[in-house]
């Protein structure tokens, strides 16, 4: 279902001269100054609240019962996934994350990205179970009931869509808001056991270099995945903040591959055979493979870039006045942490750095915010992270240098935001 | 009131009294176990029974065998009305693209072009094609369709049989086509 994104946002509000006085390039401001003036702005409108006469119409009647699922309040009406499906196959396609409507670093269940590639299977979880089995001592299954006898962990981190943004390959810039561009990330707790506490159980033959995982769903898919990997940080996950898997996210069990792109996160886990050799899947070779303008394709392009998009403002929204607004993003790197993010006002030739929202997690969406002053004249807002691997958020014409037009997958070069002197936001390529 | 909200009672007010928990912690082996070994071994039919991978190199690949003659027919009947009848210009992706075309600004895939590997075709096809009914080829009529977009594809003559020989030695133009980047 699409719903119409515009919407209206005001300034948080005018601060006084002395703190609105930017210390940071095109009108960027220091966060101690804007948080002084914002705490002068509260104390104001608490007073103003003694003066109301009325009481408000809540007090005088009792209000709705309790729920047994709680859902979002009924004005939450724009806060949804967009849905593109295949219009010959419906189950396959993609819903994406309303970025733009949301803050914080945890994307709700219900708003969690989704890509399929042939739709949502149904399956009974006290039916379910996964096998282990190849290039093992013994050839193990374990269901529903067994796994959660095992000790758990949780981590928190994003999960992306190998082709998360590809619409930015596009040759001009597809007008979205910053959610319907680049919402195939979120980000979640994710639950589970340690993929490696069930390989030693099977245990491993020294041949075995190769985890074949594959899923229940009606295409069937099936990734290769290094055993290194399975044996440092991937979890076999029967959670996703804090509640079961959601049935588009995995129900009853997936498996959850930090900092690695979407698709080798396998949902419905059906099996996981141990190889001396990888499969080469369609979805290894053919799918999700990135061709460079040499017409020499990567594969097993597994660690997502680093990353960053501003969220708030985003395109199809319009600020009524100038003033002062917080530049708000999110920003990730599959090799580790982000380590910072810098903010332009200027279309790219002067930076500020942003704050960081703590806690900053291993392979995980980190808050960046810094407040600016627009000052009503036509900008160009951008963010450009870099992680901790030292790895820098390209340009996009650095992108496209490196791996011409044609890669369809991680697109992660920085994007910009022009705020017109309307107030209008747009997608523009600098 | 109920007696867990009784014990929670005794809890809380214990805590916020301060006192200490009896009894010591390294007594308690209960807690030193061994992670579960709950995993339910599986017999050989079991194992059996699972989805047979098939392998790149053609390794998995069933017995059986099948010609584009056939092929033709199961294809028309199940694919084309995606793919297209002569794997171009259908509402799916296109199983027929130009050689030629790969290293260029709008890149035609398609089979021949892009696919390193022809077993793959099997393991995909099998599992994934046509998606209102995956998973129920025999492996007779799957040769045979894998025969006829071979042929669609100018890899093999259409007389020639497919089978598990035929589709593990045949070498796609695109196999060096690729950078491994991460493992
Ligand atoms: C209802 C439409 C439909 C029918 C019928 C259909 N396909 Fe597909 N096919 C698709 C779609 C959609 C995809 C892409 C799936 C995805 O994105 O995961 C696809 C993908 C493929 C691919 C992968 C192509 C590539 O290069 O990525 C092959 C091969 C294929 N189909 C073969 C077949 C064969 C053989 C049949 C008949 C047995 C068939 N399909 C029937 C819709 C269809």
């Amino acid at each position: 279902m699409r719903r119409p994104y515009a919407s209206v946002l005001s300034p948080v509000g005018q601060l006084n001269k002395q703190h609105a006085e930017p210390v940071g390039p095109a009108g960027l401001i220091g966060r101690r100054r804007f948080l002084q003036g914002g705490g002068a702005l509260l104390a104001g409108s608490a007073m103003a609240g003694h003066a109301v006469a009325q009481e408000p119409a809540s007090w005088s009647r009792p209000g709705l019962a309790f729920s047994n699922y709680g859902q979002p309040a009924d004005d939450q009406i724009t806060a949804i996934r967009w849905i593109s499906e295949n219009p010959a196959v419906p189950g396959d396609g993609v819903s994406w994350t309303p970025l733009h409507e949301l803050e914080g670093t945890i994307t709700p269940n219900g708003l969690h990205f989704e890509r399929h590639h042939n739709g949502v299977p149904q399956l009974d979880a006290s039916q379910w179970s996964v096998a282990i089995h190849g290039l093992t001592d013994r050839a193990l299954r374990f269901d529903l009931e067994a796994l959660h006898r095992y000790p758990m962990q949780s981590r928190i981190g994003f999960l992306e869509c190998g082709g998360n943004s590809n619409t930015l390959w596009h040759p001009h810039p597809v007008q979205a808001a910053a959610g319907h561009l680049h919402g195939l990330v979120s980000g979640c707790e994710w639950t589970g056991v340690p993929l490696s506490v069930l390989l030693d159980e099977a245990g491993l033959d020294p041949d075995a270099q190769w985890v074949i995982a594959d899923g229940l769903d009606a295409s069937g898919v099936t990734v290769s995945l290094p055993i290194a990997k399975c044996l440092d940080d991937v979890l076999v996950a029967l959670y996703q903040n804090g509640e079961a898997l959601r049935p588009e996210n995995g129900y009853p069990v997936r498996l959850f591959v930090p900092g690695w792109e979407g698709i080798v996160n396998i949902k419905w886990l059906r099996s996981l055979q141990l190889s001396a050799k990888p499969l080469w899947s369609k979805f290894d070779t053919v799918s999700y493979t990135d061709l460079h303008a040499d017409g020499i394709a990567e594969r097993m392009t597994f660690e997502m870039g680093v990353k960053s998009v501003i969220t708030s403002p985003s395109p199809g929204q319009r600020w009524s006045s100038s003033g002062v607004y917080e530049v708000r993003g999110l920003a990730w790197s599959g090799a580790g942490t982000v380590q910072r993010v810098d903010v332009s006002a200027d279309g790219g030739s002067n930076w500020a750095q942003a704050i960081l929202q703590e806690p900053v997690l291993d392979k995980a969406l980190t808050r960046f915010r810094i407040p600016w002053q627009w000052d009503g004249s036509a900008q160009t807002l951008l963010s450009r992270a870099v992680d901790s691997a030292g790895q820098v958020q390209p340009s996009r014409a650095a992108l496209l240098e490196a791996k011409g037009g044609n890669a369809y997958h991680h697109y992660n070069a920085t994007v910009s935001w022009q705020v017109a002197e309307s107030g209008v936001i747009t997608h523009v390529y600098l | 009131m109920s007696t867990f909200k009784l014990l929670c009672r005794a809890w809380l007010l214990g805590l916020t009294s301060g006192l200490t928990v009896t009894g010591s912690l390294a007594d308690n082996s209960n807690f030193n176990v061994e992670p579960a070994a709950l995993g339910q071994p599986m017999n050989a039919d079991e194992i059996a029974s699972l989805p047979q991978h098939v392998f790149a190199d053609g390794a998995g690949l069933p017995p059986g065998q099948g010609t584009a003659q056939a092929g033709e027919v199961l294809y028309t009947e199940h694919c084309a009305s995606c793919h297209g009848s002569q794997g171009q210009g259908g509402r799916a992706v296109e199983l027929v693209g130009d050689r030629e075309l790969l290293a260029t600004e709008f890149p035609d895939r398609g089979i021949a072009v892009y696919w390193p590997y022809a077993p793959t075709l099997f393991e995909y096809v099998y599992r994934s094609m046509p998606p209102d009914k995956p998973a129920s080829w025999q492996a007779d009529e799957l040769y045979s369709i894998i025969a006829h977009v071979l042929v669609l594809n100018a890899l093999i003559e259409p007389e020639t049989v497919v089978n598990a020989q035929l589709l593990s030695t045949i070498v796609m133009p695109n196999v060096d086509g690729f950078r491994t980047v991460g493992r």
